[in-house]
């Protein structure tokens, strides 16, 4: 796993609350047995058109917007636990995803894939999504050492939460298995005290 | 004094990582073709076995066929991700593997039951949101992504934090006509469909208790539509009785023990939650869904919100549902046309779902605008359906079996509801574009999938 110090991005917003991981990545998109080209269909159905076309509405086809950050409404990543949609928003190419709420499994596969879940309060939120629209060039700071998200348009500062063993994680891109194997002993000896 | 919850947690932890999670060891994992290949890859990327090949449990449900399912898979993509599937089963020695055709095939969460693999006290995991099922038995089981997968193949293991308990009690009984479908629906139209996340749930109360082991499963099942961790309910003889004498269950003196521990799994009086939240179960009608996430329900007889009755922040979000579905704000929908009934999924793909949906088409007709997709949750199902005689009185009818699998519950496979169409459904998610791209979805238990599929319009099935 890369490892994950500081970002400063301009970003793409996304007001919309509930965004299942189905629209994250429909299903039909979930047929291949590697983790390769899932951004591509990152949205699939709000982006493209029937034919394939992109829909010239939605945020990831607007030229205005780039960025790193996904800034998006209350509740994202609900639904399904396929870790598909974390493959997908780190294929795609973004680095961190803002919102005022996470859903859980969502939130746990993000993490696992060098994707960091940075929760903000409601009203942080709502001033990226003034601030990126009047200003689309509009840049977040994430520092995850000091565990803080700034709103570089109003310099504007809020910390966020994450535990320190996941912190470390991504700091040293490590990945939560390498912690587990290390314990193979300690497994063995659990399960011969509870026989 | 301890919650259910905690007694089960408390038995499963290894060890605990500083200022970290819980590292959980694994009872059950339950293994699908679409969430394990890239776990598998990554067990042979890091050179690894699978440390206890007999605690997992593989069946092909999701990217199935439900017609021919005795020819070769026509999507030569589905084809290889079902073959890869038995590539890895066989270079990984694991012994549980049941494939397409093979008679304990079906969906995961209806054939782990119903062979026994899930008991009560258990920690039960699968890359799949709705493991949440199993919970029913008095077990603490949740949905978890592939990097979990490989870690659970690799160590029987994962670290997880553990989430706050909450408690929903339902007092008093279900009015006639309803069903363990509407009772879940009902509460995740009052919390919301992030109303439960970060908590576990344990569910109590007269209305629970008096459910069947399978009723009970449909509950648990939905506790993710809310976005609990995973749902719960104390084991008691119901359960008991469900699991005794099941191919994988324990037997003879195994049982005996097994049963004393059992016994003890319940939420001592005093416990703590940490959210506690009471319904009437006379209260709940028929109910359901107008939007496109499971939290946007309504009882039968109501009328969608207005846009005023909508919080300030919801209202993008709900327009956009509103124009998805084609509705009005404020609108009603019973006797409004429909144009397709599926019956099954893990949800309410069950034997008793089949029986309430037969006994209520029973003598009548299948209306001529609706096409029905009845798909049993398993083989073992699909034989029961047979063996009672809800086959005949299906057909009679004019309803069609469709081989099992999760078929247009998620659409992997050619059972995709066309755009703008709309489909009253026994699945759990009414999410844009779930049962098909443009598919418009509106949950419902088996009853009033079946008074849909006979008037070929929402109809109130206690009429």
């Amino acid at each position: 796993m890369e490892k994950f110090i500081t970002l400063t991005s301009s970003v793409v917003p996304l007001p919309i609350e509930n965004v299942d991981t189905d629209q994250i990545i429909p299903a039909r998109f979930l047929k291949a047995t590697n983790k390769d080209g899932f951004g591509d269909n990152l949205f699939a159905d709000w982006r493209y058109n029937k034919d394939g076309s992109p829909k010239t509405d939605f945020v990831l086809n607007n030229p205005t917007y780039s960025g790193s950050i996904l800034v998006a409404g209350k509740n994202f990543g609900s639904g399904s636990s396929r870790e598909h949609a974390a493959w997908a928003i780190d294929g795609y190419g973004f680095k961190v995803v803002v919102s005022s709420f996470f859903a859980d499994i969502f939130r746990g596969n993000a993490l696992n894939n060098g994707v960091l879940p940075v929760v903000v309060s409601t009203e942080f939120l709502a001033e990226v999504f003034a601030c990126v629209g009047s200003n689309p060039s509009t840049t977040l700071t994430i520092d995850l050492k000091n565990q803080t998200v700034t709103n570089n348009a109003t310099g504007k500062s809020e910390t966020f939460e994450i535990n320190t063993y996941k912190k470390e994680c991504l700091l040293n891109g490590l990945d939560d298995i390498d912690y587990l194997l290390s314990k193979k002993e300690q497994i063995e000896q659990f399960e011969k005290a509870r026989v | 004094m301890k919650t259910l919850f905690d007694k089960i947690w408390d038995a499963h932890v290894v060890s605990t990582v500083e200022g970290g999670p819980t590292q959980l060891y694994i009872d059950r994992h339950f293994c699908h073709e679409v969430t394990s290949p890239q776990a598998f890859n990554g067990l042979r990327a890091r050179g690894l076995k699978v440390f206890r090949p007999e605690k997992t449990t593989l069946t092909a449900d999701h990217n199935t066929p439900t017609i021919d399912q005795d020819q070769p898979v026509k999507d030569p993509i589905s084809k290889n991700q079902l073959d890869t599937f038995a590539k890895n089963a066989a270079e990984f020695n694991l012994p549980l593997f049941f494939p397409l055709g093979h008679i304990k095939n079906g969906v995961v969460h209806i054939i782990g039951p119903e062979n026994g693999f899930t008991h009560p006290g258990a920690t039960i995991v699968c890359g799949d949101s709705h493991t949440s099922t199993h919970g029913a038995f008095g077990a603490i089981a949740f949905g978890i992504g592939t990097s979990e997968v490989e870690m659970v193949l690799a160590t029987q293991c994962i670290l997880q934090s553990r989430p706050k308990t909450m408690r929903i009690t339902f007092d008093g009984k279900l009015g006639k006509g309803v069903t363990a479908k509407d009772l879940a629906l009902y509460m995740i139209s009052k919390l919301t469909t992030g109303g439960a996340t970060g908590y576990f749930v344990e569910y109590a109360g007269e209305a629970i208790r008096n459910l069947s082991m399978e009723e009970r499963m449909t509950v648990c099942n939905l506790s993710i539509e809310m976005g609990a961790r995973g749902g719960m309910i104390a084991p008691d003889q119901t359960t008991f009785d469900y699991v005794n004498g099941r191919e994988f269950a324990p037997k003879g003196e195994e049982w005996e023990k097994s049963l004393a521990y059992w016994k003890t799994l319940n939420t001592d009086e005093g416990a703590k939650f940490d959210k506690e939240i009471t319904f009437d179960a006379a209260d709940i009608q028929p109910m359901i869904t107008y939007g496109t996430n499971p939290g946007m329900g309504m009882g039968i007889t109501e009328s969608i919100p207005t846009l005023s009755e909508v919080d300030e922040a919801g209202r993008i979000s709900f327009q956009k549902s509103m124009e998805y579905m084609g509705f009005q704000p404020g609108e009603k929908l019973e006797g409004k046309q429909i144009d397709y009934v599926f019956l099954g999924s893990c949800t309410n793909g069950r034997i008793e779902d089949f029986r309430a949906f037969t006994a209520f088409v029973k003598g009548k007709k299948k209306a001529g605008n609706v096409i029905a997709w009845l798909v049993p949750g398993s083989w073992m199902v699909e034989k029961q359906i047979r063996e009672e005689g809800l086959l005949d009185i299906l057909t009679e009818a004019g309803f069609a079996l469709r081989q099992p699998g999760c078929s247009a519950c998620l659409a992997m496979n050619d059972d995709k509801v066309p755009a703008g169409k709309y489909a009253v459904s026994t699945s759990n998610r009414n999410f844009e574009g779930r049962q098909g791209p443009g598919a418009r979805t509106i949950l419902a238990g088996p009853l009033v999938a079946a008074a849909a599929a006979i008037s070929g319009k929402i109809t109130d099935p206690r009429n």
